[in-house]
């Protein structure tokens, strides 16, 4: 098995508010070797986007951070902005989900990347820069012959395409991808999936895809972590967990998703709760149709189903921390319909 | 999940055969502003054919899907129909009442029986009226309700109608402090209060979350039941469209490519790019893959859209008379510049002097060498461009290669506009199923 290149141990992140803050992400672990695709996935408003954005040392001014994102015998929550900043590039790159905004409607294509290549590499000889940005833009279906061109002369596809190959071309070995592929048509996404498969198995990136289409988790992630609430509650192999989830939520999300294969309409009653307050216990357990009485009063304790397949749920156990009478089903009040995301 | 599955039959609410909306040959063209320069000379700078040529009928109690991606004209023509975009050409027929061309004041009694949704539901919403200000304004504006207490009642009614309960309680509130499904649920209400016949529903729930979007269609398809409601639903999105329509039509650049019963259209999809769309969704599904043999490149720009079959440039079995031109030659030169190493794409780039002649669309495409180079340079270049890919479509295009003279010529065989041919129960736009075209094609390819 490949280097763990990314260990992150008992994350947290808040926002500060006017009250309480939100705890966006309340302590994640997980980690990614090289050359490998976790996909992170959950409902919006689940800590996941936030969670990309810690990793990355780019949260907004008075958000806080705890815990240990380790690389390379550094922790990136305790090291220096500025040390942080400096691998941001070359060592950590970011591919955002609305190429349209991210690139400079003022420069051309190969300022992009004599910018991006000089910020980093202040030593870059300039027809070194060229064939390294041409290789990384043919890499990605864009032709050589317009390389001169502006943002606004691309289509959606081809900006994003742009965009990914500007944070390819430093060569990171993290690749942070917040919804990639969002904005763009289904033949198109599948062209950028195509490239993302490409990616992991020609270099030795280590790719987090976040998206909230398990659709694009299945086919193009090795492992996948779910999140809800600021907490990863199950994570293992994506074949392993798409075909038996463990967790009550994961089987929901799964079961809502509507694919060509969907006869029955499902759903998943109730909303993501508020990441101020969010329910004691199993944070899930108010939408939970499994739910005991345990789930309400006792925090979840991760718990390992298979070699690499762990799930923070109750009816996995550990039953010796199960209070007596705590498997009994939980008594709730009916979720009105329209208490929904 | 059982306590939240409900299995939804499919049609409930069987087509009568009534024709609702007949809609014939329906175009919408935008006309392009240009430079100050052109204005100046009085030249005009060309049009948008959003909609070009579009033709189908809509029964009661039927759910028509229009799918497409962006740039198809999905969204254009669910415009046109409501009179917000005015139709350049064509009829549209509201139980034989001919809608296109009406002044505002004669179509509005007309958006009683024809509503509409749109994607986004923060958007749609007044940020400044409260829900049931928002819900109540049709009643107003057509002048319904005649006191507030029948409007309240009319209001809490639809309120009640879309799941939210109590409406006492989402009455007072403003859209900030709902969310995404709940302010949907909320447009929804508004677009049946008047109790229309045919709702448009542009994108309802692509931008909600894959938890809630099973709860807003299936609203949707309880209230075509309650209400006998008949849908045009227009989306990018193959997966929710299988499930609740009973027909589907497929539209590329502003035409109808293959339109027919969900079932076949799913089942035994005919134009190719029906069967790419079908074959690009990821599937949650990790046994599955998508194919690797996507189309290349993306939807074109509609202004100058290509010649022929407008798919011809990304479809795999386009053929001699799909419309083959210059900037298809061009697109293939770039595709191989794009593979090869920085030096050899360098070297083959200085032998080729403009690219920019092949920019404008003809069926015959001229390459000059640069300075300082021969023809018969650029027509090596050429030789190896088909070595390479000597199974792209492209080289069916060609009937005739000059490499004589001071530049090098390429012509290629006359395109066929598509015309619609019936295919079993599906009606489509593909020179693949037209006899015509396809003796047309043997004839090209004998004569080369």
């Amino acid at each position: 098995m490949s280097d763990v290149v990314l260990d992150v141990r008992d994350l947290r992140a808040w926002y500060g508010t006017e009250g309480d803050p939100v705890r966006a992400v309340d302590g994640v672990s997980f980690e990614i070797r090289s050359g490998e695709t976790l996909g992170l996935v959950g409902e919006s408003g689940c800590g996941k986007s936030t969670l990309g954005r810690t990793i990355l040392g780019l949260l907004p001014e008075g958000a806080a951070t705890a815990g240990e994102i380790r690389y390379r015998n550094r922790n990136l929550v305790t090291a220096p902005p500025k040390e942080v900043r400096a691998l941001r590039g070359p060592e950590l790159g970011l591919i955002f989900q609305e190429p349209m905004t991210r690139l400079d409607p003022l420069m051309t294509i190969e300022n992009h990347f004599v910018e991006t290549l000089k910020a980093h590499e202040s030593d870059a000889k300039e027809k070194e820069m060229r064939r390294r940005s041409l290789d990384a833009l043919g890499a990605m279906g864009i032709p050589p012959t317009r390389f001169k061109q502006y943002p606004h002369e691309f289509s959606g596809g081809m900006r994003q395409r742009i965009m990914i190959a500007l944070a390819l071309v430093l060569n990171p070995k993290v690749l942070v991808a917040d919804e990639p592929t969002t904005a763009l048509d289904v033949i198109v996404e599948g062209q950028i999936l195509e490239i993302l498969a490409d990616l992991r198995r020609n270099f030795d990136t280590a790719l987090l895809l976040i998206t909230h289409n398990l659709g694009i988790v299945a086919e193009a992630c090795d492992r996948v972590a779910v999140m809800y609430a600021g907490r990863i509650v199950e994570q293992g192999d994506a074949r392993k967990v798409f075909a038996e989830p463990a967790h009550p939520y994961t089987r929901a999300l799964l079961e809502s998703i509507i694919s060509l294969a969907t006869t029955d309409l499902k759903y998943i009653p109730g909303a993501p709760p508020s990441l101020i307050d969010p329910p004691p216990a199993c944070r899930f357990h108010p939408r939970c149709p499994s739910a005991m009485r345990v789930c309400s009063t006792k925090d979840p304790i991760e718990v390992s189903i298979a070699a690499g397949h762990v799930t923070e749920c109750w009816l996995h156990g550990p039953e010796d921390e199960i209070p007596a009478g705590g498997e009994q089903p939980l008594e709730r009040e009916e979720i009105a319909v329209a208490e929904e995301a | 999940m059982e306590a939240a599955a409900r299995p939804v039959p499919r049609a409930v609410a069987k087509p009568t055969g009534e024709v609702l909306l007949e809609v014939t040959d329906l175009r919408t063209r935008f006309a392009l502003r240009g430079s100050f320069a052109q204005r100046m000379r009085g030249r005009a700078a060309g049009s948008v054919k959003a909609v070009d040529g579009v033709s189908f009928s809509l029964r009661r109690g039927e759910v028509l899907g229009v799918v497409g991606e962006s740039g198809s004209g999905k969204t254009t023509l669910g415009r046109t129909l409501l009179g917000l975009a005015p139709a350049t050409d064509g009829s549209i027929k509201l139980e034989g009442q001919e809608i296109t061309g009406l002044s505002e004041a004669a179509f509005r009694p007309l958006r009683k029986r024809l509503q509409i949704v749109f994607q986004d539901p923060h958007a749609s919403l007044n940020p400044a009226m409260t829900i049931g200000e928002s819900v109540g304004h049709p009643l107003r504006i057509h002048g319904i309700a005649r006191d507030r207490e029948q409007m309240r009642v009319r209001v809490v009614e639809a309120l009640e109608r879309v799941g939210l309960h109590p409406a006492e309680q989402y009455m007072s509130k403003y859209p900030t402090d709902l969310s995404g499904g709940q302010k949907q649920r909320a447009v929804i209400a508004r677009a049946i209060i008047l109790g229309p016949d045919i709702l448009i529903a542009d994108e309802p729930v692509s931008m909600l979350d894959m938890s809630v979007r099973a709860k807003i269609l299936e609203l949707m398809i309880d209230l075509k039941r309650e209400l006998g409601l008949t849908y045009l639903y227009i989306t990018h999105d193959l997966a929710t469209a299988k499930f609740f329509c009973d027909r589907i039509a497929i539209m590329y650049l502003g035409k109808i490519v293959e339109i027919g019963p969900a079932a076949e259209i799913y089942d035994n999809p005919k134009h190719p790019y029906t069967v790419s769309l079908l074959r690009a969704i990821p599937e949650p599904d990790p046994t599955r893959t998508v194919a690797r043999d996507l189309p290349r490149g993306e939807v074109p720009d509609a202004v100058t859209p290509p010649l022929g079959c407008s798919f011809h440039p990304r479809c795999a079995r386009a053929f001699e008379v799909c419309g083959w031109e210059s900037r298809d030659l061009r697109t293939l030169l770039e595709a191989r510049w794009t593979r090869m190493p920085e030096p050899e794409y360098r070297a083959e780039r200085e032998v080729i002097g403009s690219l920019d002649e092949m920019n404008v669309p003809s069926t015959s495409a001229r390459i000059e060498p640069a300075s300082g180079h021969t023809t018969a340079e650029v027509a090596e270049i050429i030789e190896r461009l088909r070595i390479d890919a000597p199974d792209d479509p492209f080289w069916k295009g060609v009937a005739a290669i000059d490499t004589e003279g001071p530049a090098v010529s390429i012509r290629f065989h006359e395109g066929i506009e598509p015309r619609d041919v019936q295919e079993g129960p599906s009606r489509l736009q593909c020179h693949l199923y037209d006899e015509d075209a396809l003796a047309a094609a043997q004839r090209d390819a004998a004569a080369r």
